[in-house]
């Protein structure tokens, strides 16, 4: 496998804050990679110097295994897809389109084709004369997806890209990002905030927390395999146990996390798990097809998912007291 | 009472147009009677002419005061002398203004940027005209800029730029280069700020995506940072070139015996009591303003605004 990117030791820091602290990534060809993490971790920053358009205080970029630490964005065979789209306001779709092969003094004939092809891929034909601020969030979309696809990227990177668009045309959007990248077969470098959208579309992702990276391995991986509490915490739902509460209510050496997926409510063989405990319900949330579930006991909070329609009819009021279980094969060791 | 009030704010409430003609209606009973009213008033004694022998105004209407301003070559010279300066010194304000406002939009911290407006604005709360006198003991013969060039052994220097056809004269405060100087220090505020608000309203990221897509920082300037600082420009030029038409005051005080369109209003409107043709004087500007902002906007330079 080819590696597409590498990060050697990167660091960045803007005055007291660092930014990104000893970053090491390493991206494989036609991957799609995401960096995903709460604001302010670090992953724009991280994208930002792929891009060239930060300079890291130290540390190595390599890009298919060429040192380009010291090469200035226009000279990257990258591209981005920002956050706010970024289309020039004074240009109409096809000069939007076309601005890359203009800079490289493509033949105008050639231009024009290499623009109506890339347009009836984004299905955006027949808007090439309208201007920016005439198009929907997700026509502008498709215009920064063409924009930087047209010049045939070996690695093309999204800043949330989808993050300004409604939840429908989200879900949309992901599939088609998802079609474009296997139609190119180029690597995306791909940052979002959002845990599902990472999850369903990624090969593989790195989690960023303060400017560090939690955790890089596969969606699977990621949410059984959680290797920090702040990783089990941040992926799905999760109950995380601290060393504390561990040893106090179920002689554990070891912090752990537990899913509530697999909380039994009330088992009839409550002694084939190897922990359980009796605790009351704190809180009980609405979520369609199943209620989410707060337990509570002492200073422990356990959250425990109920299906009424498949599973044992419960009444779930507040205050009533169940044994509730689970099995050892079902937690995840947290590192302290 | 108060029912009546409230009422009437309720009914102001659901009539919207009603309380904004309210507002509006003083600044345009201002603007219209006194403003436009006497303006156009002034301008229409442009079609009336000075009797040649009896030396009053006769109330006739007839092109004959318009004939005379574009027949007499020195009236004709005032009108080029004076749109010719305009032009140059917004090109010159331009030239020095952009940098400035280019800076403070987009490397300033909100501390500095402060600092600039106070560095930009401060001059204008001190009197025109105590600015202007200051630049004619600056650029006098013995001001400072010969004092500078005589102690750098570099007088020749400035004796060869002021024995230049045209733009030269006896010393830097009686020549059309000096004027320019005082004209461009004056208006730069005016060019300066209009250009910054423009700049401020361009992303980062169109430029961080122009270069992404390849584009180097020279092509960048050309084609993304340029067109959308244009409106800011003409903007800025709008004011330097229509305050420059109109001045009186720089010409009067820098400069040559020779006339500009200001100083050619003020003596025919006074001294010489020739309404008509401070009037007609009065067009030219007004006219010469409404083709450069037709032309302006014919070039697209509010395509991005």
């Amino acid at each position: 496998m080819i590696t597409a990117l590498e990060l050697i030791n990167v660091n960045k820091s803007y005055g007291q804050v660092s930014a990104l602290d000893t970053i090491h990534l390493n991206i494989k060809d036609g991957e799609f990679f995401s960096l995903l993490g709460p604001s302010g971790s670090g992953k724009t920053t991280c994208l930002k110097v792929i891009a060239g358009f930060e300079v890291p205080d130290s540390g190595i970029v390599n890009l298919f295994g060429e040192d380009v630490s010291n090469v200035p964005p226009f000279k990257r065979n990258v591209n981005t897809v920002f956050q706010d789209y970024a289309l020039f306001p004074h240009m109409n779709v096809r000069d939007n389109v076309a601005y890359s092969l203009k800079i490289k003094k493509v033949p105008k004939s050639e231009q024009d084709q290499q623009v109506n092809e890339i347009l009836k891929i984004v299905k955006l034909e027949g808007y090439d004369s309208r201007k920016p601020s005439e198009l929907s969030g997700g026509q502008r979309q498709r215009v920064a997806l063409a924009r930087s696809l047209i010049n045939k990227p070996k690695i093309l990177l999204l800043d949330e890209p989808l993050g300004a668009l409604d939840l429908k045309l989200r879900e949309q959007m992901q599939l088609e990002l998802k079609n474009l990248q296997r139609q190119f077969k180029i690597t995306f470098i791909y940052v979002t905030h959002d845990q599902q959208e990472a999850m369903s579309m990624s090969d593989r992702i790195a989690i960023f927390n303060n400017g560090k990276i939690e955790q890089i391995d596969t969606p699977a991986n990621i949410y059984s395999k959680p290797k920090t509490a702040f990783v089990a915490d941040f992926i799905g739902t999760t109950s995380i146990i601290s060393l504390d509460l561990a040893n106090k209510f179920f002689n554990y050496s070891k912090p752990f996390s537990i899913r509530p997926e697999f909380i039994k409510i009330q088992n009839d063989n409550i002694h084939d798990n190897e922990f359980n405990i009796e605790a009351i319900i704190d809180d009980v949330q609405y979520q369609g097809s199943y209620f989410k579930i707060i337990f509570k006991k002492d200073d422990l909070t356990l959250i425990s998912f109920y299906y009424p329609n498949t599973s044992k009819q419960i009444d779930i009021n507040l205050g009533k007291r169940y044994t509730i279980s689970w099995s050892k094969d079902n937690i995840t060791d947290l590192n302290e | 009472m108060n029912s009546i009030l409230d009422s009437f704010s309720s009914y102001l409430f659901r009539n919207k147009n009603l309380l904004i003609l309210l507002f509006l209606l003083p600044p345009l009973l201002w603007l219209g009677i006194i403003y436009l009213g006497s303006l156009l008033v002034f301008l229409f004694h442009s079609l009336f002419y000075l009797d040649g022998f009896t030396g009053k105004i006769v109330y006739k209407i007839s092109l004959n005061t318009i004939i005379e301003l574009f027949s007499s070559p020195a009236n004709i010279d005032i009108l080029i002398r004076t749109v010719a300066l305009a032009f140059l010194v917004s090109v010159g304000s331009a030239l020095i203004g952009f940098p400035i406002a280019y800076y403070m939009a987009k490397y300033t911290s909100p501390k500095v940027k402060i600092f600039f407006y106070l560095a930009i604005m401060l001059p204008l709360w001190s009197s025109y005209l105590v600015r202007v006198y200051s630049w004619k003991l600056i650029l006098a013969k013995e001001g400072i800029i010969s004092w500078v060039f005589e102690k750098l052994h570099a007088s020749w220097i400035l004796e060869g730029i002021l024995s230049l056809p045209v733009i030269g004269g006896p010393s830097l405060s009686i020549s059309y280069l000096g004027m320019f100087l005082v004209f461009t220090y004056i208006w730069l505020p005016f060019m300066i700020l209009p250009i910054q608000a423009s700049l401020e309203r361009v992303p980062n990221s169109l430029i961080n995506a122009s270069y992404d897509l390849g584009a180097s920082k020279r092509q960048t300037f050309y084609k993304i940072i340029l067109p959308l600082a244009l409106p800011g420009i003409a903007a800025g030029s709008i004011f330097t070139f229509s305050l420059t038409l109109g001045d009186y005051i720089i010409p009067y005080i820098i400069g040559t015996s020779k006339f500009f369109i200001g100083q050619a209003v003020y003596t025919h409107q006074g001294t010489a009591g020739n309404v008509p043709l401070a009037a007609a004087f009065s067009l030219v500007p007004i006219a010469v303003m409404t083709v450069y902002i037709y032309l302006a906007k014919r070039l697209g330079a509010f395509n991005a605004l």
